[in-house]
């Protein structure tokens, strides 16, 4: 009973959120009410004992990923008026297709498909279980060349997102590789003829 | 106790709520990438239920790869938004004609 109490409270503030998410007019109050409908998710992933990946959702998304589109939307100087043009325009659509959706998913989910007794059965853990060394005991054993694989794509990512946003011309020093070919002995040294000078004591100079 | 029809209604609602905010805000990028962001959130939601109430824990294996995808897609989204604002002063969708398609 109490389960289902929290479950609602937070489902509630998760679409409530999510809703305000869509229609906030500021890019930045709609990126907080994202933060808020990520804890209200991941309070629903914590009642559903999935504790790992809901403090990862805490940390990873609201920690980096939420910072850096917070970030973004505060460099940006955005001009709000003409970014809300269609807004009215495409309300009706909208609205259609969303309840569409709901109709088609509610006949799938809330039917009695979901409600046999193999759906129902949850398995109760005792204390001493750990969701996070279970998860870590098939990620590492069954999936190692997956996790591996995600390693290499978040590699890509760092890669391209910082390839895509420097500044070439005015940050870096790179070298050219060409140039550094084609170079010549000339272009480099040159001898100057010049008298020999008058060895002098240390500090001494000849006035 | 929570029943999984009523987790999978809510993911359903939040995928609608999203997909609803795309075509809505369909001028703004950053909107958008934040209805993609609550899309994979709902989709996760239902991976996570299922892995609770069969009682097997690859639901949420693959919960942790979404979410690995989903940073890097967002983290390249918005370098390519950054980019964007810098050649065109704008973030409107409508701005991205330069190929005439």
């Amino acid at each position: 009973m109490i389960e289902q109490i929290i479950f609602y409270l937070f489902g509630g503030i998760l679409l409530l959120s999510a809703a305000m998410v869509v229609v906030m007019r500021n890019p930045i109050h709609a990126a907080l009410f994202l933060v808020l409908s990520f804890f209200a998710s991941a309070a629903i992933w914590l009642l559903l004992q999935a504790e790992f990946l809901a403090i990862t959702l805490v940390l990873v998304y609201v920690g980096a990923v939420m910072v850096l589109f917070l970030f973004v939307v505060m460099m940006l100087d955005i001009n709000l008026v003409t970014l809300r043009e269609g807004f009215a325009k495409f309300l009706p659509i909208g609205i259609t297709v969303a309840v569409l959706m709901v109709t088609a998913m509610g006949l799938v989910v809330g039917a009695d498909y979901f409600m046999s007794d193999t759906y129902m059965a949850i398995k109760s853990v005792g204390p001493d279980y750990s969701n996070t060394k279970e998860l870590g005991m098939t990620l590492y054993t069954e999936y190692l060349y997956q996790f591996e694989v995600a390693g290499a794509i978040l590699l890509v990512a760092i890669i391209a997102a910082i390839s895509l946003s420097m500044n070439k011309s005015k940050i870096t020093k790179s070298k050219k590789p060409e140039d550094q070919v084609f170079v010549k002995k000339q272009d480099r040294l040159r001898i100057v003829k010049m008298q020999s000078e008058p060895n002098t004591k240390n500090g001494e100079s000849e006035a | 106790m929570i029943t999984l029809p009523e987790v999978l209604s809510l993911a359903a609602l939040l995928f609608c709520i999203s997909v609803a905010g795309i075509f809505l805000n369909r001028k703004n990028v950053i909107i958008l990438l934040m209805c993609i962001e609550l899309m994979l959130l709902s989709v996760n939601m239902n991976f996570i239920a299922f892995s609770h109430f069969l009682g097997d824990i690859h639901g949420q294996i693959f919960v942790f790869f979404i979410l690995t995808v989903a940073a890097a897609e967002s983290a390249i989204g918005l370098a390519i938004l950054v980019v964007m604002f810098r050649n065109k002063d704008t973030i409107n969708v409508d701005a991205l004609d330069s190929m005439k398609g």
